[in-house]
């Protein structure tokens, strides 16, 4: 402790780990650190990216900075911030805020402010509804575009209809499309997010300055909308395991059931066997597009791609119905519940002032929140699979002709890189030769994949450069939650208790059981009545196991993230953000979750070994 | 004079505190809105005020006591020690030791706790807090009786008599009425503050509590464990488990001991969650009954039954002026600039 540095190393002090030192060039230009990055302050965005990155998706992380960073700086114009800057080293993500600190600046920006994000503020509604309507387009769009392929020869008809464009041309074209996409998404992902937080911290502050000592659970829990889209994934679920029921088709669902064998058992069945397979449909088109993590890696894969997650929750949900229990949310009594508290809080309150001020802030709040809560199944989910899954359309083409072993090695090609080999391929289609590119991409697609598996080992600071005194950026504040608080705990890691962990206290109780470190969501079937989820990042889409388990732990999340908001529902303990829970903890071990307290501890001295 | 010399804690209210003193009232006022006390009976004022025309009778009480000079220590030594000889030895008149003596009997318990509870005529009680006497597990009525007149005796101490002196308190106006209850022999006992005592949000219940008897935290002679449980959500958001080296307990024949406690023991939370949460619960209800914050006393006994022994109006916090918190404005966007306006 006596010889620790108290201060962050600087970017150029940072060396790439021997070995992966092509992988690192590989990512583009702009991403690498470079002179005059030492002046300036940096983190490890461990919340959106803590996983190193394949090269190409790198996509998410350069398509929502150049929107978040748009609508900030240019937009909305925030006084006192501009965009994020990002940089990548050994597969970890920096980023670095551009703070406006020239009071002049600030004050001009504030005029542009108050007219520009003012007036969002007042319309909001009606830009709302304007904004699902261009995300309902831009899905259709991405669902129009077709898959890509090469025939042997032209079809007839190009011939016939006079169309004029031969099939390789629609690989660009394709290409460049669900590229185009996945940037506009992002712009519309933020045109309402920062305003929409803003809002919400408004209140939150007011609260905090009205009662101090309030957690932010109970704030979180004034906000929290109930009909979120996000919520609908699991309603869905509980309305099949009921339809299972009235079906009379429930047993076909045990624990650890082959799901394919169940499927084409109901579909031997006959007529309720195949109704039930028709309700599946309903509910997959559109609600099963929701991934299992926060969608910024192309292998958090969807429900639908992997029926895993909906299916090993149905065998519970089905004993419940059985049971006699009403399985879906009480959304009135929810609200009810909800309304008791914001009167409660307020009657505390001492001053007719504040009683108004609290009243306009509320409401604002609910005014503005459910676009927080509501875009990330438009935004997160359901586009992000679509586009990921177009690019692994390209990924079966590509390998089909060679260019690597497998399919889901094109995401370990920058964007530029796999957009060189789809014209790589184009030229070899249309010159009737082979493609360079099994040539040159299996060595290269190797070189990157054993890279990642290097730096996955290897940890990374969590911050770099000059400790700022204040962070007084509302973005970075309002989406990492880093404070100079919080650094100042990054900079005194290590000092202490290790078999105790603190992260954000999602939703309340104490709780001890047996720890299951599920790092993919293959592994959910490993879970028992009454474990406690440790992992890696947690969202709604988990929800269907929150009946199983006696608590949720994890690395990443804040307290009004989706999962804290369900597992508050479902009255489960939960502590999200920790940093490092599915390190720290070994499966099978004893913990104690206190998520009124938001620490987690390791009871046991040794791991538990687990059963073979 | 109708005024009876015991009365019981269920016929009690809080605006009998003229006849029975600040503690009793708020034992009756808690008795009456449904909330468990130990119970008991008040010795009123009325008694004390025989017993005093009785002592009066044979030389001067009052009178001498508010002839006397703050600054002279040694007359006010004198008079006090002369007073509190003459208030032992000076029979009870016999209406008052039957009452007591019968309601002791009816009471049933034990052992009780036998407490001040001293009235003015325009003093809130609160300033006496520190200067009365209470005696925890007296055995029999002849000892309770006894420890009735100490406590009587315990208005001319030294330091009570300076005080009312320092403050020209007419002593007309003074009177001792005692608190006589059965005695909880407490599992666990503490403190429960319905408004913060560190930041003063109304939002929170701050409760600490140790092993044994509520003495040891009242006096200080144990760290107690401390939460701090939201007051609307019943979030626990602190939990300060400290060392309870020791705890108080009865006596073998009366009186409290104090007793190492063993290692697991002594940093072991005293209370349960559930309990937090029903500490809570009486909380808010006391608390919405006077329509103020509250500072209380309370234990659980042996069998996990929750007891509230005193309540008072929290005094520091409210003796603020209630300010607003931020400035109103008629347009609530004013208020978003906060965030996004950049540090002030």
């Amino acid at each position: 402790m006596s010889d620790k540095i108290m201060g962050f190393p600087l970017p150029s002090s940072l060396s790439v780990v021997p070995g992966t030192e092509a992988a690192q060039a590989a990512y583009p230009y702009y991403t690498q650190f470079h002179e005059g990055d030492d002046d300036r302050f940096w983190f490890y965005n461990s919340m959106h990216f803590p996983e190193p990155m394949h090269h190409f998706d790198m996509i998410t992380a350069e398509a929502a900075y150049c929107a978040l960073g748009s609508f900030n700086t240019r937009v909305h114009v925030l006084p006192t911030t501009k965009g994020i800057d990002h940089r990548i080293i050994n597969g970890r993500v920096f980023i670095g805020g551009v703070a406006v600190t020239d009071p002049d600046e600030i004050a001009a920006r504030t005029a542009e402010f108050q007219s520009r994000a003012f007036y969002y503020y007042e319309h909001w509604e009606e830009l709302y509804a304007r904004w699902k309507d261009k995300m309902r387009a831009l899905i259709a769009d991405a669902q129009a575009l077709p898959v890509p392929s090469l025939p042997d020869l032209e079809p007839i008809e190009t011939t016939h209809t006079g169309k004029g464009i031969a099939a390789n041309h629609a690989l660009i074209d394709t290409y460049r499309k669900t590229l185009e996409g996945y940037f506009r998404m992002w712009h519309h992902h933020f045109e309402f997010l920062l305003l929409g937080y803003g809002a919400y911290l408004t209140f939150f502050d007011f609260c905090k300055k009205a009662f101090p000592e309030i957690s932010d659970q109970a704030i979180s829990r004034m906000v929290a909308g109930m009909e979120a889209e996000i919520f609908r994934p699991d309603e869905e679920v509980k309305r099949l395991a009921r339809r299972a029921v009235e079906l009379g088709v429930d047993a076909h669902f045990t624990d650890g059931m082959d799901i394919e064998a169940v499927l084409a058992g109901l579909d031997a069945l006959g007529n309720n066997g195949k109704a039930w397979l028709a309700e599946l449909e309903t509910s997959r088109d559109p609600w099963f597009n929701v991934n299992v993590g926060d969608g910024f890696y192309h292998y958090h894969r969807s429900w639908n791609d992997d029926l895993s997650m909906p299916f090993a929750a149905l065998p519970g949900y089905i004993a419940k119905v059985k049971a006699g229990e009403t399985i879906e949310r009480p959304m009135e009594k929810l609200i009810a519940e909800r309304q008791q508290l914001i009167e409660d809080y307020r009657d505390l309150l001492d001053t007719d002032e504040d009683r108004a001020t609290y009243d306009q802030l509320i409401t604002l709040a609910h005014r503005v929140f459910p676009y927080v809560e509501g875009h990330k199944f438009y935004c997160e989910h359901w586009y992000t699979n679509l586009f990921f899954n177009k690019i692994r359309e390209f990924g079966d083409l590509l390998c089909a002709h060679g260019f690597f072993p497998e399919p889901a090695d094109v995401f370990n090609l920058t964007h530029y890189e796999l957009e060189s080999a789809i014209i790589d391929l184009m030229l070899s289609w249309s010159s009737g030769s082979a493609p360079v590119g099994p040539r040159a991409w299996p060595a290269r697609v190797a070189e990157r994949k054993a890279a990642i598996r290097v730096w996955a080992q290897h940890n990374v600071p969590p911050a770099l450069g000059v400790v700022p005194d204040v962070i007084d950026d509302p973005a970075i504040v309002m989406l990492w939650g880093i404070t100079r608080e919080s650094l100042d705990v990054w900079l005194s890691d290590g000092d202490g208790d290790s078999r105790e962990l603190k992260g954000f206290a999602a939703s309340s109780g104490v709780v001890e059981g047996t720890a299951r470190v599920v790092k993919s969501v293959e592994e959910i079937s490993r879970l028992r009545q009454g474990d406690i989820l440790v992992c890696q990042v947690t969202n709604p889409t988990w929800a269907p196991i929150f009946q199983k388990i006696a608590a949720a732990v994890s690395d990443i999340g804040g307290s009004m993230s989706h999962m804290a908001i369900v597992a508050r529902e479902y009255g489960l303990p939960a502590v999200v953000g920790t940093g490092s829970a599915t390190q720290k903890i070994r499966d099978g071990q004893r913990i104690r979750v206190d998520g009124g307290r938001g620490v987690v501890q390791i009871l046991d001295e040794e791991p538990v070994l687990e059963e073979a | 004079m109708t005024t009876p010399a015991i009365a019981w804690f269920a016929d009690l209210r809080i605006t009998d505190r003229p006849t029975v003193g600040g503690k009793g009232a708020s034992l009756g006022e808690l008795t009456h809105a449904g909330i468990e006390v130990p119970p008991g009976f008040v010795v009123t004022t009325r008694a004390f005020e025989q017993f005093l025309a009785a002592l009066e009778a044979r030389a001067p009480v009052r009178a001498a006591v508010a002839a006397l000079d703050a600054a002279n220590l040694d007359a006010v030594t004198t008079l006090s020690r002369a007073l509190r000889r003459r208030i032992e030895e000076e029979p009870l008149p016999a209406p008052v030791e039957t009452a007591i003596v019968h309601a002791h009997a009816r009471l049933d318990a034990a052992t009780v706790a036998v407490r001040s509870s001293a009235t003015t005529e325009d003093a809130e009680d609160a300033s006496f807090a520190g200067l009365q006497d209470t005696f925890l597990r007296v055995p029999g009525a002849g000892e309770t009786v006894r420890r009735v007149r100490e406590c009587w005796g315990s208005l001319y101490s030294v330091e009570s008599i300076i005080y009312r002196r320092k403050h020209g308190l007419p002593e007309d106006g003074v009177a001792m009425a005692v608190v006589v209850q059965a005695m909880v022999d407490a599992r666990t006992a503490g403190v429960m503050f319905t408004r913060s005592p560190t930041t003063g949000d109304k939002s929170v219940i701050t409760i600490e509590g140790a092993w044994g008897l509520g003495s040891a935290v009242v006096s200080g002679e144990v760290t107690p464990d401390r939460w701090v449980v939201g007051k609307i959500t019943g979030e626990i958001s602190v939990r300060d488990i400290s060392d309870k080296h020791i705890r108080q307990v009865p006596a073998p024949g009366g009186g409290i001991v104090d007793e190492e406690l063993p290692a697991d023991m002594r940093t072991a939370p005293a209370l349960s969650d559930e309990e937090l949460q029903a500490l809570r619960a009486v909380g808010r209800r006391v608390e919405k009954h006077y329509g103020r914050p509250q500072d209380i006393e309370w234990a659980i006994d042996k069998t996990g039954r929750l007891l509230l022994l005193q309540s008072r109006p929290e005094t520091v916090w409210s003796a603020k002026d209630a300010k607003p918190v931020a400035a109103a404005s008629a347009d609530p966007l004013r208020h978003v600039m906060n965030i996004f306006g950049g540090r002030k």
